[in-house]
């Protein structure tokens, strides 16, 4: 019952995509309860107990409202001084019984809420972990919204499922056996026309069942794509105005709409008839009986077995067996709207995770005699730990910041290369900037050296190992990232700067905010350094959010810096503290700079110039312009000397 | 709020009424067949009278079938009233969208708007099929049960009137209990969502600082707190059911015992106490039921709300009455313009902007964050109005002229036909590249979308794809660069072959070289048309006729590159700064 209220208020119940047909639902519906009993096994086994024992009471207290009045009652009836001593006695025994009943519906219903919400908020964290472990290129290729809607929309319908529904379902049947059997010990024949009849209203449920799962089906479709085209119209709204498309855009709308409305009244339609079909079906059946039984028992049919009392109780029984029924058939589509989202919940959990072979670890160094050791305090020198596969000896190798590419090939799929043939080097502390045009690959670049993707053909190295040799972990750990779309967690602007080292101080926070000019604008907020950030920083200008992501860098202190330059979509102020704040940061570090700067490619140590994926000009500002290529061409405006690519 | 909503149930009025009607004969249908079924047996199979059992059996069947009419259109009318009330409210919020000023716009986030109409308007539709269909079943239900209850016996009735009381109190202590809790687990919700959504789309940081088990802390710690809140208000909801059965055992037992005297007394016969056993669950199930809908109707108000607050937005700008339907030329006027974006705003963004543009001018706007460029440009095709007098404590304000005449009298479309505006925030729609250009211009031929396309520098890598003018674009314009997306932008606009483009920022992700090669196709091609230039950089605007400084919501500079630098200095200021190392280093890359 109390399903009916949580299922009505989901929060977020958006961006429900199409759902395709599910292809093995009795393998889902067995994963989800071996999910369930995994770490529930006892509460369930109590559960079924308790659902046992309240069906149990309230059959014996069926069985003493039969027998109030015949057994009870009728012997009183006359009497000068009626004894209601076996009345009382009965009573009491009910009482008891209802009692245990009671306490087991609650015990049942408590423990049920345990078992579902604790279920779900395993599968969440578990869909979390799993999700964290997941490779970048998961991210890429799914909609944002979609992986949300599996937290929210997904794990709801579970809920639902596994909260009413299976209860539901055991009741049901616990109900219909212990009815059945009783009914089979009145009277063969009944039983087996009630069977029948019951075969008629399964059928007919069946039937109904399955054309509105049809419906549901269709309007969980129609739902998102409306939810899909009234956010995008939502998003363009401006440009519609701006275009007086109001009617165009209402044109498309109502065709959604009225798709919508359809499916929607036909789901809802068959749901509300399938009550009324199966109440007044189990009516109709106790009508037939209630005839045929009267016959049997007047004309004393197959040996006279049939009392009018057993006909009396048979018809009772008939009642009770119609009820569940109906119970049932009332749960269908909400379990098939579940494990349409189990479906998806097991798709994410199935993803493969990032694999991650390296064995190098960074480990905290210190420099005796020359040699490098491995110790525990902080010296502030870093060492990789290379442990030989083949030899089995380890040796440290000074984390310095040497990156060399070495004939690179890479593509986001197989079919498609976007960098052909990479070659290039930077010794610790030098400057490295990437220009070219849009979609010349520089973006790429950024995504490799952390490993976000791997490879496909040649080698990078970073002072002198492999990178595909080095723990992921160790390996980003020693890598600084600044990217042109930054990203804010809602916490407060410390905790922000803090991200990129968990352990610094306050005070390290704040040196790391002056470092990147961040101090000024952070010191007039209004609550400093303990403003707290929501959606993603969006109470920041864009310049302010960047130079956090500065502050967050520094505090990290890696070796080696990738840095994506902002074009120049910020105001010319803010941008200064920026530009100021990024080389106060590049200084000392090896570093990658997508650059948009001229005071950025000026002051690099080599300038690659990128098109279509290949490196076709390298050398410093000076070198470049003095080739006339296209570097040339993108500096002065002027026509290149010589043709490129 | 109930008279907006009710409004929109319109053509399923009809339907909405006859829903209960029909639920009510449902329920008389569900009354009279237990007295049949008790008819059956006590004057048909224990009198041994098969004539009295088919005849009732015949009249019992007769009932289930007006119950299953009943029941059935019950369920038809209260899907199809319903659901065609939630077509109702989505169609009406959405054309009330579409009405909306920019103004208007802004008060609305667009997942706001989503939910509002998706979750909220399903909420809705289901807490109006369920008082259809059962706010009027379940009391009359009771109503008559009670009656029937009262009739055989008034002191066994009472029995019932005590439960029903007591009942209803523990009920609504619960669910009001209940509800706080389920308010509070939204709002843990939330959070919780936001963890993912910030994960989701912060990866690549997460990732780069191997921070996957603090967020997993971070994220344990959320989905336990909303583990914490929803075991409690469900504990309370899991209280229902056995207070339900205890209520329900008590008057059993009751009504037996007492019952029994009766009898034994002669007050009361046994078929009567039979009777008032069967009415006991009837009446009580059905106070479960109307406690149900109070729940479901109570936290629908939070979505009724959120629907009237659009269905009751009203634009804050329409079309004048008798409107200017030509304009003459690409003239713009700022007569002494004032303009705040809240009417309770107590300083204006713009302060008095006097400019005369004279057609066919290029003008370009520089300034800092801000400086207001933005809602300068947005006044002259009247996405925002000047604000009205009197508005902020100041003295009155002024007007736009477009053409000569006050962009107010003018009609909307027309009016924002001939001001074409390349909006900062730009967004491409799901379709083809040239559904996507006629926008601009409904039945533009393709040759006419080649040609803007060429003015804008896209028609190059149009070329290059596959589809070339057929190319499919996905929502938001993802699989093109954001330069390519602002230059499809720019032809779209240019389709409308407008007197005065506004260029809001619209080449910022443009390098500089194709940037220079628009602004010259414009100045070649489209010579009549006034061009306003919104840029950060300084070579975007340079070349213009004549550049405006904007600095805090006034205007600081108004003229030629070399009068400004002269005697402007914001403007020296930012031109210096970009030319000496901090601008872009293909700044002077230009004409090929």
């Amino acid at each position: 019952m109390a399903g009916n209220a949580k299922q009505f208020s989901g929060p977020g119940r958006r961006n429900m995509g199409p759902r395709p047909k599910l292809e093995n639902p009795m393998g889902i519906f067995k994963r989800i309860m071996k999910y369930v009993l995994k770490n529930y096994l006892v509460h369930c086994i109590i559960v079924l107990v308790c659902i046992f024992v309240a069906v149990l009471a309230s059959v014996q207290g069926t069985m003493f409202t039969k027998d109030l009045i015949d057994v009870y009652i009728k012997p009183m009836i006359g009497q000068a001084n009626p004894d209601y001593a076996p009345l009382l006695a009965a009573m009491s025994r009910v009482a008891i019984f209802y009692s245990i009943g009671i306490v087991a519906t609650y015990v049942n219903a408590r423990i049920m809420v345990n078992v579902t919400q604790g279920t779900l908020r395993d599968l969440r964290n578990d869909m979390f972990t799993h999700m964290e472990t997941l490779p970048i290129r998961y991210f890429d290729t799914h909609s944002h919204g979609d992986i949300m809607s599996i937290y929210t929309n997904d794990i709801d319908t579970l809920r639902q499922m596994i909260s009413q529904s299976i209860p539901q379902f055991i009741n049901s049947a616990v109900t219909i056996v212990s009815v059945f059997i009783s009914m089979l010990v009145l009277s063969v024949p009944l039983t087996i026309l009630e069977v029948v009849m019951l075969g008629l209203i399964m059928t007919v449920s069946r039937k109904l069942v399955s054309l509105s799962g049809k419906f549901f089906i269709s309007q969980q479709k129609d739902l998102g794509a409306l939810n899909g085209f009234i956010e995008e119209m939502m998003d363009g709204q401006k440009v519609i105005k701006v275009f007086c498309h109001e009617e165009e855009s209402k044109y498309r709308f109502n065709e959604l709409n009225e798709a919508l409305f359809t499916s929607a009244y036909n789901a809802n339609k068959y749901v509300n008839i399938m009550g009324p079909v199966n109440v007044q079906l189990g009516n109709l059946s106790y009508v037939v009986c209630a005839v045929v039984g009267c016959v049997i028992s007047i004309n004393g049919l197959f040996g006279g077995g049939l009392s009018v009392g057993s006909l009396v109780s048979f018809l009772t029984f008939t009642k009770q067996f119609n009820m569940p029924i109906n119970q049932i058939s009332q749960q269908f589509n909400s379990v098939i709207m579940a494990l349409a989202g189990a479906d998806r919940i097991f798709k994410l959990l199935d993803e493969e995770p990032e694999v991650d072979n390296g064995y190098v670890t960074l480990v905290r160094a210190k420099e005796e005699n020359g040699e490098l050791t491995e110790c525990s305090e902080r010296t502030g020198i870093w060492a990789w730990k290379h442990t030989h596969q083949a030899t089995g000896l380890t040796d440290y190798v000074r984390l310095t910041g040497d990156i060399v590419f070495d004939d690179v090939d890479f593509g986001y799929v197989p079919e498609k290369m976007v960098l052909h043939n990479v070659k290039m080097f930077a010794t610790p502390g030098q400057k490295i900037a990437f220009v070219g045009s849009t979609g010349a690959g520089k973006t790429t670049i950024t995504n490799l050296i952390n490993r976000f993707y791997d490879i496909q053909d040649g080698k990078i190295r970073y002072d002198g190992i492999n990178i595909n040799k080095i723990k992921k972990a160790d390996l980003r750990r020693s890598l600084g990232i600044v990217l042109q779309e930054t990203h804010l967690f809602s916490t407060t602007v410390m905790e922000n700067i803090r991200y990129g080292k968990l352990d610094a101080t306050d005070e390290e926070v704040y040196a790391a905010a002056r470092l990147a000019n961040a101090d000024g604008f952070i010191k007039h907020l209004p609550d400093g350094y303990n403003t707290v950030l929501t959606g993603d920083g969006a109470n920041l200008s864009q310049g302010q959010r960047q130079l956090l992501a500065i502050a967050r860098a520094a505090i990290a202190d890696p070796p080696v810096l990738i840095l994506d330059e902002a074009t120049s979509s910020i105001d010319t102020r803010t941008e200064r503290l920026v530009q100021d704040g990024m080389d106060k940061l590049m200084s000392g570090r090896t570093t990658f700079v997508i650059a948009h700067r001229l005071s950025t490619v000026r002051n690099s140590d080599c300038i690659m110039v990128l098109e279509k994926g290949y490196v076709i000009e390298r050398g410093t500002h000076d070198q470049l312009i003095e080739e006339q290529g296209r570097y040339y061409q993108l500096y002065t405006g002027n026509a290149p000397k010589t043709a490129t690519v | 709020m109930l008279k907006t909503l009710g409004a929109q149930v319109k053509e399923y009025k009809t339907v909405s009424i006859m829903t209960p009607i029909v639920m009510i004969i449902e329920v008389i249908m569900e009354m009279i067949i237990p007295l049949m079924m008790a008819s059956i047996i006590d004057d048909g199979i224990e009198a041994g009278n098969i004539t009295h059992v088919l005849i009732v059996g015949g009249l019992m069947v007769l009932a289930a079938i007006v119950g299953f009419s009943a029941g059935t259109l019950g369920g038809i009318f209260g899907a199809k009233a319903s659901t065609g009330f939630a077509r109702n409210l989505r169609k009406a919020m959405y054309e009330n969208i579409q009405t909306f000023a920019f103004s208007n716009i802004d008060k609305f986030s667009t997942a706001g708007l989503v939910t509002r109409m998706t979750t909220d308007v399903t909420n809705l539709q289901n807490a109006y099929q369920m008082i259809l269909r059962m706010c009027f079943r379940a009391p009359f239900s009771i109503i008559i049960a009670m009656f029937m209850a009262f009739s055989i016996s008034p002191r066994l009735a009472s029995i019932y009137l005590i439960a029903v009381v007591v009942l209803s109190i523990v009920m609504i202590i619960i669910m009001a209990t209940t509800m706080k809790y389920f308010s509070e687990v939204f709002k843990k919700y939330d959070d919780m969502n936001n963890s993912v959504k910030e994960n989701v789309s912060a990866i690549r940081v997460v990732k780069a600082y191997v921070r996957e088990e603090h967020e997993q802390k971070k994220f344990t710690t959320a989905s336990g707190n909303i583990y914490k809140m929803f075991v409690k208000a469900e504990s309370m909801i899991a209280k229902v059911s056995p207070v339900m059965n205890a209520t329900v055992y008590i008057c059993i037992l009751a009504i037996s015992w007492v019952g029994a005297h009766m009898v034994v007394g002669s007050e009361l016969t046994t078929g009567n106490l039979t009777s008032m056993l069967t009415y006991c669950m009837n009446i009580l199930m059905n106070l479960m039921m109307l406690s149900m809908i109070f729940v479901m109707v109570t936290m629908s108000m939070a979505s009724a709300r959120r629907i009237c607050e659009v269905l009751e937005e009203k634009a804050e700008i329409v079309n004048p009455s008798g409107p200017v339907m030509e304009v003459n030329d690409g003239s713009i006027w700022f007569d002494h313009v004032n303009f705040a974006y809240t009417k309770d705003a107590k300083e204006y963004v713009l302060n008095d902007i006097n400019l005369r543009i004279k057609s066919g001018e290029t003008i370009g706007i520089v300034g800092g964050t801000g400086s207001a460029k933005s809602s300068l440009v947005n006044l002259i095709s009247r996405l925002y109005d000047v604000s009205a007098d009197g508005d902020v404590e100041n003295g009155p304000t002024g007007a736009v002229y477009v053409g000569g005449v006050d962009v107010r009298d003018y009609d909307l479309e027309t009016l924002r036909n001939e001001v074409a505006v390349v909006l900062q925030k730009n967004v491409l729609f799901s379709g083809t590249i040239l559904e996507n250009l006629r926008w601009g211009k409904k039945d533009a031929t393709l040759e006419e979308c080649k040609r803007a396309c060429a003015l804008a520098c896209a028609d190059e890598f149009i070329e290059q794809m596959p589809d070339k003018y057929e190319t499919y674009i996905e929502q938001g314009g993802t699989n093109v660069s954001g330069g390519q997306k602002q230059r499809l932008c720019i032809a779209r606009a240019l389709l409308k072959q407008p007197k005065i483009l506004i260029l809001d920022d619209s080449t910022s992700a443009v390098d500089t070289a194709t940037d220079a090669r628009i602004r010259k196709a414009f100045a070649e091609e489209i010579p009549n048309t006034t061009k306003l230039i919104i840029a950060q950089r300084i070579s975007s605007v340079q070349n213009a006729d004549r550049i405006i400084v904007m600095d805090n919501g006034r205007v600081n500079g108004f003229g030629t590159h070399e009068e400004l630098l002269e005697n402007n200095a914001i403007y020296r200021d930012v031109y210096e700064s970009q030319t000496q190392g901090n601008g872009d280093f293909d700044e002077n890359g230009g004409e090929l």
